[in-house]
């Protein structure tokens, strides 16, 4: 394989910019790993006209001596929940299989406008309800990685499994991924990546097919905290379009990087210390903290008392807000339409609705109608949206003492494919770590920071103040110098 | 709380989700799981905690009142809106007969 796909989004844009190779040669090489990659799964659609259309523009505005944008000659997978405009987008459902939509995400948009271009459509768990990419209609995703000496197939994490699988298997340099409850940053750990959510509104919903409204926000994965940066920068920025769209200007975070944490505060809360947490996750926090108290950090040990109901919280209010989304789904408008003998609409409606959407999304679903019924609407959902408030008042309170926060990413390495598949609850505990950030809105990131025994990756989870990415980023950076994580998977597809 | 058989039949119909005799089955030992696990809210004191509905607060904002001010999502679409149904006909969403 080529080594321009060894490189990262900087690398990538400053050797365009430089000539040191063109834009096209990096969407030839890009292209021809994605395609020789099939069998990890990946990709749901492949577009590599779109790959050398972008680049070829990038490689025409160059030797027009015109300005180049922050990803410029930059090949990206986008997660398949973005909407691309005349390029299928199906959330990895039966039931919005064959949709192409007619505009383009306000995300998506803004990467074409810096200059990236879209190798593909990524997989994902099935309406991004999954950690595992395991409840896809197209299939799972297999991670690169395997355990030493081991051939079993494991998860790349979800919902963006797509998206770390082809970056940390070097099919791109970076991807999209949303994340609702840790969806960036739980298969960012698993496979060995970087990935950032950001504060919540700092990228607009607008297109991006909903899951949890007041909880979906979009970020940037790659390999490195810089090139994660540098593609949120592109990413962020408010949106007239979506009505809970910061206003605000987007910093120049790539700019502004700093590993010194001098005169910083880690808060390390001592509820993450949870009973049956893998002693290896416990050691690389141990290991994370070292590496930040050698950054000149202050390492204060801090308190989030409502941690154990965040994630039975976010089971109430996810569901709920993903029943109430997925009403849209109806065989109408767009997507699939059921229609059996003698059917009238209600019966449509039911089948296409029975036959379209995959096992845990109408777990979810159920679970979500139940929750808002009359009678139980008080008992479930307003009782899960105060003991929300009372997550995001252990964090605001935590600010009065540390700056940001350290905790590992997930309570475990990356997973056999199946091996949680039939427990739906052992599949939720897998986000233990990261739902509360989520729940309070915070931008919150993984780093990888080693390996386990087996020789799987892990990964640390920086969680920050509202609005403080360059917080979280410059911490991840002083991770990232200190861990010196350079492991990759070995070639097996 | 747990749910029965026929409570998950009945939210299953409120979903507009058609569940198969076997579906049900195995429906109603999940949804009782994950209510199980959901369930220890309940021991949270939240005496005086306002519900959240937004995690950062902030007005929502009005557009101005301006027909087609931003052309991508105003009006005189109507092809685009009809792309993708299932079933268009005549300009409009076609769906089974709902008046006799």
């Amino acid at each position: 394989m080529s080594e321009l796909t060894q490189l990262g989004v900087k690398a990538i844009r400053d050797g365009v910019a430089a000539g040191t190779f063109t834009a096209r040669e990096v969407a030839e090489a890009c292209n021809e790993a994605v395609a020789a990659a099939a069998e990890l799964n990946a990709f749901i659609v492949t577009t590599p006209e779109r790959a050398l259309e972008a680049a070829g523009r990038v490689d025409a505005d160059r030797a027009a001596g015109r300005e180049l944008g922050l990803m410029a000659g930059v090949p990206i997978g986008m997660k398949d929940l973005f909407a691309t405009r005349g390029v299928q987008t199906t959330a990895a459902s039966h039931i919005l299989e064959g949709f192409v939509p007619q505009y383009e995400s306000t995300v998506s948009s803004k990467l074409w406008d810096a200059g990236a271009g879209m190798l593909g459509k990524l997989n994902l768990d099935q309406f991004a309800m999954g950690s595992s990419n395991e409840t896809s209609y197209f299939g799972n995703v297999s991670s690169p990685w395997r355990k030493r000496g081991s051939n079993a197939a494991l998860a790349p994490g979800g919902s963006s499994g797509g998206s770390s699988a082809a970056i940390s298997a070097r099919l791109c340099p970076a991807a999209t991924g949303t994340d609702t409850g840790g969806s960036i940053r739980q298969p960012a750990a698993l496979t060995g990546i970087c990935g950032i959510k950001p504060t919540y509104g700092r990228c607009s919903r607008w297109g991006i097919v909903a899951f949890a409204s007041s909880l979906d926000q979009a970020g940037p994965m790659a390999r490195s905290v810089e090139d994660c940066a540098i593609m949120l920068e592109a990413m962020a920025g408010f949106d007239p379009k979506d009505s809970t769209s910061l206003d605000m200007p987007v910093p120049n975070w790539s700019g502004a990087l700093e590993a010194s944490l001098a005169g910083k505060r880690v808060g390390i809360p001592r509820e993450y210390r949870m009973e049956g947490t893998d002693p290896a996750i416990l050691k690389s926090w141990d290991d994370g903290i070292a590496w930040l108290k050698d950054a000149g950090a202050e390492i204060v040990d801090i308190s989030l008392p409502h941690t154990q109901y965040a994630l039975p919280a976010y089971y109430i209010i996810a569901p709920a807000e993903a029943s109430s989304n997925l009403a849209r789904y109806d065989g109408v408008r767009y997507g699939l339409r059921d229609l059996p003998a003698g059917a009238n609409l209600q019966d449509m409606y039911a089948a296409t609705r029975a036959a379209g959407f995959g096992d845990e999304v109408k777990r979810r679903v159920l679970i979500g109608t139940y929750v808002l019924s009359a009678g139980f609407y008080d008992a479930y959902y307003t009782q899960a949206q105060k003991v929300r408030a009372l997550v995001a008042r252990d964090f605001q309170e935590a600010w009065a003492k540390c700056d940001v926060i350290l905790a590992p990413t997930t309570p475990n390495a990356a997973f056999p494919l199946g091996e949680k598949l039939d427990d739906p609850l052992a599949m939720y505990l897998n986000d233990v770590f990261s739902v509360p950030a989520s729940l309070a809105g915070l931008p919150a990131m993984s780093v990888p920071a080693g390996l386990d025994a087996d020789g799987l990756p892990l990964g640390l989870q920086i969680i920050g103040k509202p609005f403080d990415e360059q917080g979280v980023l410059n911490a991840g950076l002083a991770i990232e110098q200190r861990a010196g994580f350079t492991a990759k998977p070995e070639r097996w597809w | 709380m747990s749910v029965d058989r026929a409570t998950v039949a009945k939210i299953a119909s409120l979903a507009r989700i058609r569940l198969d005799e076997d579906a049900l089955d195995r429906m109603v030992p999940e949804l009782n799981t994950i209510l199980g696990f959901v369930e220890q809210l309940g021991e949270v004191d939240v005496t005086g905690v306002e519900p959240m509905t937004a995690v950062i607060p902030q007005p929502l904002r009005l557009r101005d009142d301006v027909i087609d001010a931003d052309p991508l999502t105003g009006g005189g679409v109507r092809e685009a809106v009809l792309a993708n149904a299932p079933a268009a006909e005549h300009g409009f969403f076609g769906v089974p007969k709902v008046i006799e």
